[in-house]
């Protein structure tokens, strides 16, 4: 149920706004899409994302304190995870030949692992797009190229990014297959998602286009009014909220009620409390922790300004620094 | 220790060229780790424009040695992709000018990619590159960048000047967990030299080799103008000047030490590399020694290396445009 990923971008926003971390991009509106995808993974399956996909990186068991450290200004891995999720890629399309190399190493390896590589309807215009489906064609690398389509890159609409009628059908060029799926509707999503991965192992890459809208900003860092049009020149079901459409139909399945609702609400906010919570008590980062991760061998000449850094940072009282 | 010394070290050694014994260093890792393997543009079947890859694609067979479509940015993500999950790429980048194609995933995401997963993921992935004129392949094939590589936090850069080193760097770029990039200047792979043939033979980053001893004034030299420089030493010794000529080998890390106890013996700096002359690898080094031995400077510090112009296409003038041993010897002339 991703009431769960709804709720905690709710709240990272709201925690954004009062200042308590820095610039969040919110995923409203793509929750069906991305919960949906997410569980199509199997266990040992990579998920490659960006800064758009938390609910997928949420899904797949990343702690929600993770996500927010992270915008706190800590390192991606703060709970030291050792899932198969790769740091979100903030530039755009730069995590697709990741994606593809992956692919790569998993067939070197004879693994059976396959790779949900994330991107958004932007990424298809950069060089990078190209060169990672062109390297996992050629290479029959097992990656699924999930690209949610939710009709905006920052200010620039769909129809401004690329004047190819759809996004699934540059997979052609590529010799595979693009899909294309309703991505407000999370059962569908994941049973195309579970079909592509299958196909993947068996060396055949999918492109995946998800409809779906980005009903907030693009960042906390701008507003959106300055730029479109509410409601967008989109069929309804693309800019229907996913998790009232889920909603419904699960009550008219008779498998949720008020009941259960108010249980996942209860189990959210408790999660919720508690992943701010950690992320409010975890320790001042120390200035040596800018070091550690730079190399697996540091070199001498970082060691010394690691340990210049050091000695002024005892000498100094950091209060006084900060005053 | 002098470069004598530590080939004194190795009981056994065999003379070869420079292309040999990159592929000597190759081939070694390839049978050593089934986690290495190759990929670029033509190094299998075709062994590589400059042929450095000949007979490897034979001896271990088109996964391990793989051709990839012209890609620069695809191969070096896939590279950062797949040293991830802890294999270990060897990239054969065939003309360092292509970086440029592929900046983004070499300085954006290679460099960085550990630092982003908090050092959870190592990044052991080697880039063999090609650099330098004098083969009149023009502008847009000749150019010397391992500044920029050697500037970015997250890269390490090796530059072989000699065959021993081409074949212990090349080995030590491919066992190490970091990236590093392997510089190799395209006008040495003909150099012969003594090269062990010990398969444990690396030689750690970081650490330069002291190629001639000298007392008058210290020459650090890179790639193709460390053999010009010794030559030039040697006729030089005629007139009574002995320089001491340095290889650093490994730009980042770089071997301050060894240079600086060196300046501190000759009061003398020579800094001799093929890069364009500013805002470059000689500037560093010449930081490095005034921040650590400027008191025994006797001379102003001299820069031999590449005007700021672009390799021509015209052999006279490509000439006239490459630094060589003549450059060296005007340099030590100048301040002794």
């Amino acid at each position: 149920m991703y009431k769960r990923q709804r709720r905690f971008d709710e709240r990272a926003l709201a925690l954004q706004r009062r200042g308590w971390m820095s610039g969040y991009p919110p995923y409203r509106g793509q929750e069906g899409s991305q919960v949906g995808a997410a569980h199509a993974l199997a266990a040992e399956d990579w998920l490659v994302p960006t800064y758009r996909s938390n609910a997928m990186q949420l899904a797949r068991g990343v702690p929600m304190s993770d996500i927010l450290l992270f915008r706190r200004g800590y390192p991606e891995y703060a709970s030291d995870h050792d899932l198969n999720v790769f740091p979100q890629a903030v530039p755009i399309a730069t995590q697709i030949p990741h994606a593809a190399g992956l692919g790569m190493a998993a067939n070197y390896g004879d693994s059976e692992e396959a790779i949900c590589c994330y991107l958004g309807d932007g990424a298809t215009s950069e060089g990078d797009f190209h060169e990672g489906l062109n390297f996992a064609g050629v290479f029959e690398a097992p990656v699924v190229f999930f690209c949610e389509n939710n009709g905006w890159a920052i200010s620039t609409p769909r129809e401004r990014q690329t004047a190819s009628d759809t996004i699934a059908r540059k997979a052609e060029a590529y010799g595979f297959e693009g899909v294309r799926v309703d991505g407000n509707d999370p059962l569908a999503v994941r049973e195309l998602v579970a079909a592509a991965l299958e196909r993947a192992r068996e060396g055949r890459p999918v492109l995946v286009e998800s409809l779906t809208y980005r009903q907030g900003a693009h960042t906390t860092s701008d507003d959106p009014s300055r730029y479109r049009d509410e409601p967008a020149a989109l069929p309804d079901w693309r800019t229907a909220d996913p998790l009232e459409r889920y909603d419904s139909f699960l009550r008219e399945e008779g498998v949720l009620d008020d009941d259960d609702v108010t249980e996942i609400e209860d189990e959210v906010e408790a999660e919720l409390e508690e992943a701010v919570e950690v992320a409010e008590s975890a320790p001042e980062p120390e200035p040596g922790e800018v070091f550690d991760p730079v190399y697996a061998e540091p070199t001498p000449r970082l060691a010394e300004q690691r340990a210049r850094l050091e000695e002024f940072a005892d000498r100094e009282d950091r209060r006084d620094l900060e005053r | 220790m002098t470069a004598q010394a530590e080939r004194e070290l190795e009981t056994e050694t065999e003379t070869m060229t420079v292309r040999e014994a990159v592929r000597q260093a190759l081939r070694e890792e390839l049978e050593r780790d089934e986690d290495v393997y190759l990929m670029g543009e033509d190094v299998g079947l075709f062994g590589g424009v400059l042929e450095v890859t000949s007979g490897l694609y034979d001896e271990f067979g088109a996964e391990r040695v793989r051709d990839t479509p012209i890609s620069e940015a695809g191969f070096m993500g896939a590279a950062t992709g797949a040293a991830a999950t802890g294999t270990r790429p060897v990239v054969e980048l065939m003309f360092s000018d292509f970086a440029g194609v592929s900046m983004e995933q070499i300085m954006n995401q290679m460099a960085k990619m550990r630092y982003m997963f908090g050092g959870k993921a190592e990044m052991p992935v080697t880039v063999r590159t090609t650099e330098g004129g004098g083969m009149g392949a023009a502008s847009q094939h000749s150019g010397t960048i391992h500044t920029w590589i050697a500037h970015f936090p997250g890269l390490k850069a090796v530059a072989p000047g000699t065959a021993a080193s081409a074949k212990g760097l090349t080995k030590a770029a491919i066992r190490s967990n970091d990236p590093v990039f392997v510089f190799e200047n395209k006008m040495i792979y003909e150099q012969e030299g003594a090269v062990p043939t010990d398969e444990e033979f690396t030689i750690p980053l970081g650490e330069a080799a002291v190629e001639r001893e000298g007392e008058d004034v210290t020459v650090v030299a890179t790639q193709r103008l460390v053999g010009e420089s010794l030559q030039t030493a040697e006729s030089l010794a005629e007139t009574g000047v002995e320089a001491e000529v340095i290889d650093p080998r490994s730009l980042y890390p770089l071997d301050t030490e060894t240079i600086v106890e060196s300046v501190r013996k000759t009061g003398r700096l020579i800094v001799a590399d093929e890069s364009p002359l500013s805002y470059g690898t000689h500037a560093e080094i010449i930081a490095r020694v005034q921040e650590e031995a400027f008191f025994s400077l006797d001379a102003p510090i001299q820069r031999v290396g590449t005007p700021d112009t672009h390799m021509p296409f015209s052999t006279p003038l490509e000439q006239e445009v490459l630094p060589d041993g003549d450059d060296v010897r005007e340099a030590i002339e100048r301040v002794t």
